[in-house]
C-alpha cells in the first residue's frame, strides 16, 4: 500500500512500487491530463509536481511518490484562473494540445521560482518539454505575459 | 452576394433532436470534382448534417474533419456561426461520426488531409448555417405573425423592427417544424463578423486543464490494454513464440498472435508493456535482413545516372546545356523521416458479435471503417468510429492500409475483450510509414548574361501511392505525382526544362508526411536555383525575381518576405540570410532564414514567412500554422534522419531522432499577403521553404553548399 496525495486529496493504493507514477495517475486515478510521450524523460509531456518540483512521471517509480504531494494539470487551478492558463488562452498557445499539460506544469515551477524570467531562463526551464506542433514562440510569449500579470497584480 | 440554389428534394431530413433542439440535416450541392465519388454515392449531391441548436442556446457544430492542432474545431464552426449569426460564446464543436454525409466534398470520402479542410468546407458550412438561420427566422415570423423579410438576426437571436427578440434557444423547437428553405442567401463578405478575424481557438480551455480526450485517454467499461511485439524488420515473420515468462506476469490476461506480431493484453499499459518486453520471439527475417539505407542511397545515385520516366519536358535541355556558358550539377539527398506525433499511435476497439466500435485519432475515417469491417468480418454499417482529438497527425494517421486500426481489430478479435492497443514511442518510430528518402540529381546552366537556359531534375525515390487504393492517381503516368509535385510545376522561366522520375522499389512502408513531395522538392529546387544565382554572380533574391515575372503570386510573397526580413540590411557579424519560395496545396509561401554557423553548428536565429493563401478564415490560425510549419521543417532540416542497418531501424526515441526544442527555436515572424484568389491550404504550405532557406543562408554565411539533410557541416560542399 502506497500513500500519497494528488491534487490535495489523500490516496492509498495497492500498486507495484516499480510502476511509473505516470501510469498510476492515468490508469488507476483516471487523471489522463498527464501524457505519455517517450517513457524516458526526453519529452516532458508527463511533467507533474512532486512536492512542488517538476518531475517526469514516466520515469518516477511509485516508490518515489510515497508520502509526497503530487499536483497534476487537473490541480493547477480549479477554473482556468492560473495566470499561465489565462496567458495560454490570450496567446492561443495550443495546437494539438497533447504536450501542453507538461508545458504548463514546467512553466508553473519556473514562475514560482522566478517571477520575472528572462528568455534565457525560459530556455533553461522549458527545453525539456518538446512540442511537435511548434508552439514554442507562443509559449515564450505566454510565460512573459503571465509574469507580467502576476507583477501587476492582474492574477488571482 | 452569392446564392445557392437548393431544391426541396435535396434536403435529407430535419428532426427534433433528443435535447429538444433543432438538428438540421441537408444536402448541399457538392463541390465535388470526383466523378468516382459521385458514382459511389449514386448522386451528384452529398448529404451533410452540421449543426445542432439546443433549447439551452448551445450551438454545436458537427465537424467532419479531425482536429490535430490545425484548428478545424475553430475555423469550421466560424464559417457556420458567421452565416447563422450565432453568439460565438455559445458555439461548441463535436466530431462527426463516420457517415457518407460527412465526406470531404472534393475527395469523396471522410478524410483530413491535403491542407484542404477549410477551403473545402467554406461553402458547405456557410450554407448549413444560413439554412438554419432561415428556419429560425421562419419560426419567429410564425410566432409574431410577421413577414420574415422584416426580421433580422444578431448574436444568437431573431429581432423584429421594434427590437422584439427571440433567442435561438427559445426558437429551436419551433424552428425544427419549419420547412427548410428552397435556397439560402449567403452574406456579402463585407458583412463578415467572424470570417477573416483572428478569433481565439475554441479548444484551448480543454487543452490546458487536462480534460481533452485523445485516443490514448479512452477508457470504456471492461476495456483492457494491449501492447504488441512487432517485427524488428519489415519483412520478418514470426517463427516461434515463447511467452512462458510473460504469461505469468502480473496483470497479464491474454497473449495472442495477430498478423502484425504478438499482443500482450493486460489490466494496465505498464503491465502489458513489461510483459510484452518479456515475450521471446524468433523471427524469420525475410528478404530485408541485410537492408541498409547507406547502400540504398548508393543505388539511388547509380539510378540517377540514367534517364528516368519523363514527367515534363520543355525545349531541349541537353542541347541547351551543351551550349550554356556555365553549368553546374548537384545531387541533393533527404532521408526517411518519422511523423513523430507527440501522441504515439493507439486504437481502442470494442468488438461484439454484431458491432464494432472504435475510438481513435484518425485522419481517415472512411478507409479505416472499410478496413476494420474487413478485419472484423462485419459489414461496413456495423462499424462505427469515434474520432477523438489527435495528438498530432502530420499524415501518419491517414494510412491507406489503416495499419493501427486493423491491428487493434485483430487484437480485440483474438483476445475476445474490448481492448485499447497502445504503441510505445519506440513502437511508433519503428512502425514504418515514413516520409520516403529521396535523391534529386539536378544539372543546369546559365548563358553569358547569367540567365538560366537549362535545368534537368532527376528524382529517385519510393512511391507513396503505389500499391495503395490511390494507385489510380498514377494511371497512365508511369510515375507517382506525389513524388514530383513541386518540381513538375517549377515556376521559374527556364526555356529548356526536364523533370524525370525513377521509382525505387524498396520494402520500407512510406507515406505522406506534412507537405508530402514538396517536403523534398522544395528543398532541392530552391537550393539549386540558389546555386544557379551564385553561378551567375547574382543576389539570390534579385536572381529569382525576373524568372517569376509570369507568377505574380510567387513574386508577391517573395517580395514580402524579403522586405519584412530587411533582405539587404546589414546583419551582426557571422549572421547571413537565405531565401526560398514555393507553391503547395493552393498557397504560396516564401521564407527568409537568418543563421550563423559556429564550430560546425548551425543556429537559426530568425525566420520570416510570408503566405498568400487566397481568401482566409482565421489569420490567427494561419500565423500558428506558419510558425509550426517552419519549426516542424527546421527540426527535419537540422536534426532528423532515420537509418537502417541489417534491416533494423537505428533510431528509437527522441534522443536519436531529435525535435527542435525551446532553446533552439528561432524567432518567427509571419505575414499574410492579402489576395482575393481562391482559398488555399495552410497546414502544409509553410513547411517546404524552411530547409532551403536555412541551407541557402548557410551558404551565404560559409560559402559551403548543403546538399544533404539533415544539415551536417562536415558534409557541406
Amino acid at each position: 500500500m502506497i500513500s500519497f496525495s494528488v491534487n490535495r486529496q489523500r490516496v492509498n493504493l495497492d500498486v507495484d512500487p516499480s510502476t511509473p507514477l505516470l501510469w498510476v495517475l492515468r490508469e488507476n486515478l483516471g487523471l489522463t491530463g498527464t501524457k505519455y510521450g517517450c517513457g524516458m524523460a526526453q519529452c516532458g509531456a508527463c511533467t507533474v509536481h512532486l512536492d512542488g518540483e517538476a518531475v517526469r512521471s514516466c520515469v518516477a517509480p511509485m516508490s518515489r511518490a510515497a508520502g509526497k504531494e503530487i499536483t497534476t494539470i487537473e490541480g493547477l487551478s480549479p477554473d482556468l484562473t492560473h495566470p499561465l492558463q489565462r496567458a495560454w488562452i490570450a496567446e492561443d498557445v495550443p495546437q494539438c494540445g497533447y504536450c501542453q499539460s507538461g508545458q504548463l506544469m514546467s512553466a508553473a515551477v519556473l514562475l514560482r521560482e522566478n517571477p520575472r524570467p528572462s528568455d534565457e531562463d525560459i530556455d533553461e526551464a522549458m527545453t525539456g518539454n518538446i512540442c511537435r506542433c511548434g508552439t514554442y514562440p507562443r509559449i515564450r510569449k505566454a510565460i512573459h505575459r503571465a509574469a507580467n500579470m502576476m507583477a501587476t497584480g492582474g492574477a488571482k | 452576394m452569392s446564392t445557392l440554389q437548393m431544391e426541396r428534394r435535396e434536403f435529407l431530413k430535419f428532426s427534433v433532436a433528443a435535447s429538444g433542439g433543432l438538428l438540421i440535416g441537408l444536402y448541399v450541392r457538392g463541390a465535388s470534382t470526383s466523378a468516382a465519388a459521385e458514382e459511389r454515392s449514386g448522386s451528384a449531391f452529398m448529404p451533410n448534417a452540421f449543426v445542432q441548436i439546443g433549447t439551452d442556446e448551445r450551438v454545436t457544430v458537427i465537424v467532419n474533419h479531425s482536429e490535430m492542432g490545425q484548428g478545424v474545431y475553430t475555423a469550421l464552426p466560424m464559417l457556420l456561426a458567421e452565416e447563422l449569426d450565432a453568439d460565438w460564446n455559445k458555439v461548441g464543436y463535436e466530431s462527426a461520426p463516420v457517415d457518407p454525409k460527412y465526406n470531404h466534398p472534393v475527395f469523396g470520402m471522410q478524410i483530413t488531409g491535403g491542407s484542404s479542410s477549410v477551403w473545402s468546407g467554406f461553402e458547405q458550412y456557410r450554407n448549413a448555417g444560413a439554412a438554419a438561420r432561415a428556419m429560425l427566422i421562419a419560426a419567429a415570423a410564425q410566432q409574431w405573425n410577421a413577414d420574415p423579410a422584416t426580421l433580422r438576426t444578431e448574436s444568437g437571436a431573431v429581432l423584429d423592427r421594434t427590437n422584439r427578440k427571440l433567442s435561438y434557444g427559445q426558437l429551436a423547437q419551433a424552428a425544427a417544424k419549419m420547412t427548410p428553405p428552397a435556397k439560402v442567401t449567403l452574406k456579402d463578405p463585407k458583412a463578415f463578423k467572424l470570417i477573416g478575424k483572428p478569433v481565439k481557438r475554441l479548444d484551448t480551455a480543454e487543452k490546458i486543464n487536462g480534460k481533452a480526450i485523445f485516443g490514448i485517454d479512452v477508457k470504456q467499461p471492461g476495456m483492457l490494454t494491449a501492447v504488441v511485439a512487432r517485427a524488428p524488420i519489415f519483412s520478418a515473420k514470426v517463427k516461434s513464440i515463447d511467452d512462458s515468462h510473460a504469461r505469468n506476469m502480473p496483470g497479464v490476461r491474454k497473449i495472442v498472435a495477430v498478423p502484425s506480431g504478438v499482443a500482450v493484453v493486460a489490466d494496465s499499459f505498464w503491465q502489458a508493456k513489461v510483459a510484452r518486453d518479456a515475450v521471446r520471439i524468433d523471427w524469420n527475417e525475410g528478404e530485408m535482413h541485410a537492408f541498409s539505407t547507406s547502400k540504398m542511397m548508393q543505388q539511388f545515385r547509380e539510378q540517377a545516372k540514367s534517364p528516368g520516366k519523363s514527367v515534363r519536358r520543355d525545349g531541349d535541355p541537353d542541347a541547351a546545356l551543351a551550349q550554356a556558358a556555365q553549368k553546374i550539377e548537384a545531387v541533393y539527398e533527404v532521408p526517411y523521416l518519422s511523423h513523430l506525433m507527440m501522441e504515439p499511435l493507439n486504437c481502442a476497439v470494442d468488438l461484439r458479435a454484431d458491432s464494432c466500435e472504435i475510438w481513435t485519432g484518425t485522419q481517415f475515417q472512411t478507409v479505416d471503417r472499410a478496413a476494420a469491417a474487413k478485419a472484423s468480418g462485419l459489414p461496413n454499417e456495423k462499424v462505427q468510429i469515434h474520432t477523438t482529438l489527435l495528438g498530432g497527425g502530420f499524415g501518419r494517421r491517414a494510412t491507406p492500409q489503416s495499419d493501427f486500426v486493423v491491428e487493434a481489430v485483430h487484437v480485440a478479435k483474438a483476445a475476445g475483450v474490448p481492448v485499447k492497443v497502445v504503441w510505445t514511442r519506440e513502437d511508433d518510430m519503428q512502425g514504418g510509414w515514413y516520409r520516403p528518402a529521396f535523391l534529386h540529381a539536378i544539372v543546369g546552366g546559365v548563358d553569358a548574361s547569367g540567365n538560366p537556359v537549362s535545368w534537368r531534375s532527376r528524382l529517385v525515390g519510393q512511391s507513396i501511392m503505389s500499391g495503395t487504393p490511390f494507385e489510380s492517381m498514377m494511371k497512365g503516368k508511369g510515375y507517382d505525382p506525389a513524388s514530383v509535385e513541386g518540381v513538375d510545376d517549377l515556376p521559374y522561366e527556364i526555356p529548356n526544362l526536364a523533370v524525370e522520375s525513377h521509382q525505387a522499389e524498396v520494402g520500407v512502408p512510406v507515406q505522406w508526411w506534412r507537405s508530402v513531395g514538396h517536403s523534398h522538392t522544395g528543398f532541392a529546387t530552391e537550393c539549386f536555383i540558389d546555386e544557379l544565382a551564385a553561378l551567375a554572380h547574382k543576389d539570390p533574391y534579385e536572381f529569382r525575381r525576373p524568372l517569376l515575372a509570369k507568377h505574380p503570386r510567387h513574386l508577391a510573397v517573395l517580395d514580402s518576405a524579403a522586405q519584412k526580413a530587411g533582405w539587404s540590411k546589414p546583419l551582426p557579424k557571422g549572421h547571413a540570410r537565405g531565401i526560398a519560395v514555393h507553391f503547395a496545396f493552393g498557397s504560396y509561401n516564401a521564407q527568409v532564414a537568418e543563421v550563423s554557423v559556429t564550430g560546425g553548428k548551425v543556429r537559426v536565429h530568425r525566420i520570416v514567412s510570408a503566405v498568400d493563401c487566397g481568401h482566409y478564415v482565421n489569420p490567427g490560425i494561419i500565423a500558428a500554422q506558419l510558425e509550426g510549419g517552419a519549426i516542424f521543417a527546421a527540426s527535419a532540416a537540422l536534426f532528423q534522419e532515420l537509418t537502417f542497418e541489417n534491416g533494423r531501424l537505428q533510431q528509437t526515441n527522441f534522443h536519436t531522432f531529435p525535435v527542435m526544442r525551446m532553446n533552439e527555436c528561432p524567432e518567427i515572424e509571419t505575414h499574410i499577403v492579402e489576395s482575393n484568389e481562391k482559398s488555399g491550404g495552410i497546414g502544409e504550405p509553410g513547411v517546404p521553404c524552411t530547409a532551403p532557406a536555412i541551407a541557402n543562408a548557410v551558404f551565404a554565411a560559409t560559402g559551403k553548399r548543403i546538399r544533404k539533410l539533415p544539415i551536417r557541416m562536415t558534409e557541406a560542399v
